[in-house]
């Protein structure tokens, strides 16, 4: 793990419900909390902001300590930008206003984005005069997150910005966010219960469920605990960063570098260099014994087996090294004792899906 | 109000007029003063005495003016407990005075100015309040740049209230304050008085007067409701 920021050890107590986390905050990148609705990740944010005063424990980030036994910092003190889920923009003020809010009462002046530059990015500068009650959900919850970012926290704090907007809205927002991932300095934590979100914007993820964390850590390395329910199954899947090397107009393919070597993936993603990340479903890796001399899959890779995870169904998730990172596959259990898998054989991955995640 | 003041000079029907504004203007302004956080309190807290403040602020809606009127007669008397420290505070006596009007106002109107102050600062969600917390907004800022604004309908209905219903005290005044002219004679006692020596053209001028007023304060406070609730 990288080097961290900050720490929360909360417990909370209510009828039928116990938060009971120990989670470290990295410095940088954004982490994800995810799990299952109901499972304490809003709690676990609002501890951190101070909007829980009834939790025990302690919150410390950048070296200040924000709770523990004899200290609790109120939520105004906290250097933290905070959006909501329903967005909760102060509807007697317009766009600007509440833009302005928090911006004015920022304890410094950072050399940070400047206001033009967070609402161009986000795309409302059109919107400043408007009210809240004249915004679309996503315009809403744009505006949401650029009051946030203008308090220029040291800890963004996104409570399922996306949870409450249809499809559409959705596809609106991610660009914003990706980008945002991209060009945000101060570490950022994203709670929310889809995957997929996780897997486009985050680079740790801490994973709960009913008021316990249980994993956290990279992105890459938390999603290879296929022991943990909503992560094994037909979910398991691979997540790779990755550079464009070059593109082939010819037919029409990027060749894309990672840790382990090379992938071809359809389309045109960007110029050289330019950072993508890709999943990769279990279920769409097959492995041969020898390298496939005539096949139509583009991507095979050699590789060895770490570990053999039998699952329910008749299914085996294998967990493989390809060069200095790990790619899971899943087979039948037939396959398996067919092609005789057992850990620190080598062989070949052939990958028949590739799904680009950051289009930027 | 300066041009109202020389009118009641010259005419005498509007000196309990303007008394009675006086009255109600000084007693709004005074309970929406120190009501304010009494409500926000009421409307925040979980406290057992709570309930407890909520019936006291409510019980003057309930109670006769009458037994108001008596128990502040002998609370604010020079004997009384309030009464003979304002005596000897200022040599004057608390009752049949304007000052002890005032305090008797107060107590009367109070559950009119209190309970929608209230009610408006419990309907201004917590998620506005936090939210304006996470933004760095210190407690009492918190309050008059989020909770008033939003809450703003709520007083001025307590103004309103308030004010309409210190303008038609009768009883508690009797009690408190009796019928001195200029000191204590509001416009209801005016009313009482012109019935009760046969001038009834005096007591229509008057009554239509304070009819009329009241109506206005009514079809205001439903208006302005009425264009907040479009504009929301």
């Amino acid at each position: 793990m990288t080097i961290e920021a900050g720490h929360a050890t909360v417990a909370l107590n209510r009828p039928g419900f116990t938060l009971d986390v120990d989670v470290r905050i990295p410095g940088h990148g954004v982490t994800g909390i995810f799990g299952p609705s109901g499972c304490g990740k809003t709690t676990l944010l609002r501890c951190i902001a101070g909007l829980q005063q009834d939790a025990r424990g302690s919150v410390g980030f950048n070296g200040e300590i924000w709770q523990n036994s004899d200290r609790f910092l109120p939520a105004w003190q906290r250097p933290v930008g905070y959006v909501f889920q329903d967005a909760r923009l102060f509807p007697h003020m317009t766009v600007a206003g509440n833009l302005e809010y928090g911006r004015r009462r920022a304890r410094v002046a950072p050399e940070l984005a400047s206001p033009d530059d967070i609402t161009a990015m986000l795309g409302i500068d059109h919107l400043l005069e408007r009210r809240p009650a004249q915004l679309s959900g996503g315009e809403r919850q744009r505006v949401s997150i650029g009051r946030a970012l203008l308090r220029y926290p040291s800890l963004v704090l996104m409570d399922e910005p996306l949870a409450n907007l249809d499809a559409a809205r959705k596809q609106e927002i991610m660009p914003f966010l990706e980008r945002l991932h991209a060009s945000l300095k101060v570490p950022m934590l994203y709670v929310s219960h889809s995957l997929d979100e996780m897997i486009r914007l985050c680079d740790h993820l801490i994973v709960m469920d009913a008021g316990r964390v249980l994993a956290q850590g990279t992105l890459h390395d938390v999603l290879m605990r296929t022991d943990l329910p909503m992560l094994g199954g037909r979910e398991a899947s691979t997540v790779l960063d990755v550079r464009v090397l070059d593109y082939e107009p010819q037919f029409e393919l990027s060749r894309l570098q990672f840790a382990g070597g090379e992938i071809v993936v359809p389309g045109r993603h960007g110029d050289r260099d330019f950072p993508l990340r890709l999943r990769i479903m279990a279920s769409d890796v097959s492995l041969c014994l020898e390298r496939p001399q005539s096949s139509s899959i583009l991507n095979i890779l050699p590789a060895v087996v770490e570990s053999l995870q039998p699952e329910a169904g008749g299914y085996v998730l294998v967990r493989l090294r390809v060069g200095s990172v790990h790619v899971m596959a899943r087979v039948t259990q037939k396959s398996s004792m067919a092609l005789n898998l057992a850990p620190g054989q080598s062989l070949f991955a052939q990958i028949k899906g590739v799904a680009v995640k950051s289009f930027v | 109000m300066e041009i109202l003041h020389s009118w009641s000079e010259n005419m005498p029907g509007l000196g309990p007029l303007w008394l009675s504004v006086k009255l109600g203007l000084v007693t709004t302004g005074i309970l929406i003063l120190f009501g304010t956080p009494l409500a926000f309190w009421l409307s925040r807290t979980r406290s057992h005495a709570k309930t407890i403040i909520e019936a006291m602020v409510a019980l003057p809606i309930v109670l006769p003016p009458t037994v108001l009127g008596f128990y502040l007669l002998i609370l604010l008397g020079p004997n009384g407990a309030i009464g003979s420290y304002w005596l000897k505070l200022t040599g004057e006596t608390l009752t049949f005075s304007f000052g002890g009007l005032i305090l008797a106002s107060i107590l009367y109107s109070m559950p009119f100015v209190i309970q929608p102050l209230q009610n408006a600062f419990e309907s201004v969600s917590r998620g506005f309040v936090e939210a304006a917390a996470t933004l760095g907004a210190r407690p009492l800022d918190v309050f008059f740049t989020v909770v008033v604004p939003l809450g703003a309908r709520g007083f001025l209905t307590a103004a309103i209230m308030g004010f309409a219903h210190t303008l038609g005290e009768f009883g508690v005044v009797l009690m408190v304050g009796g019928n001195i002219p200029g000191q204590t004679r509001v416009i209801s006692i005016a009313i009482y008085d012109h019935v009760e020596a046969m001038e009834y053209g005096q007591a229509h001028a008057l009554a239509a007067m304070l009819l009329m007023f009241s109506f206005v304060c009514m079809f205001a406070l439903y208006f302005i409701n009425r264009r907040w609730r479009h504009d929301h």
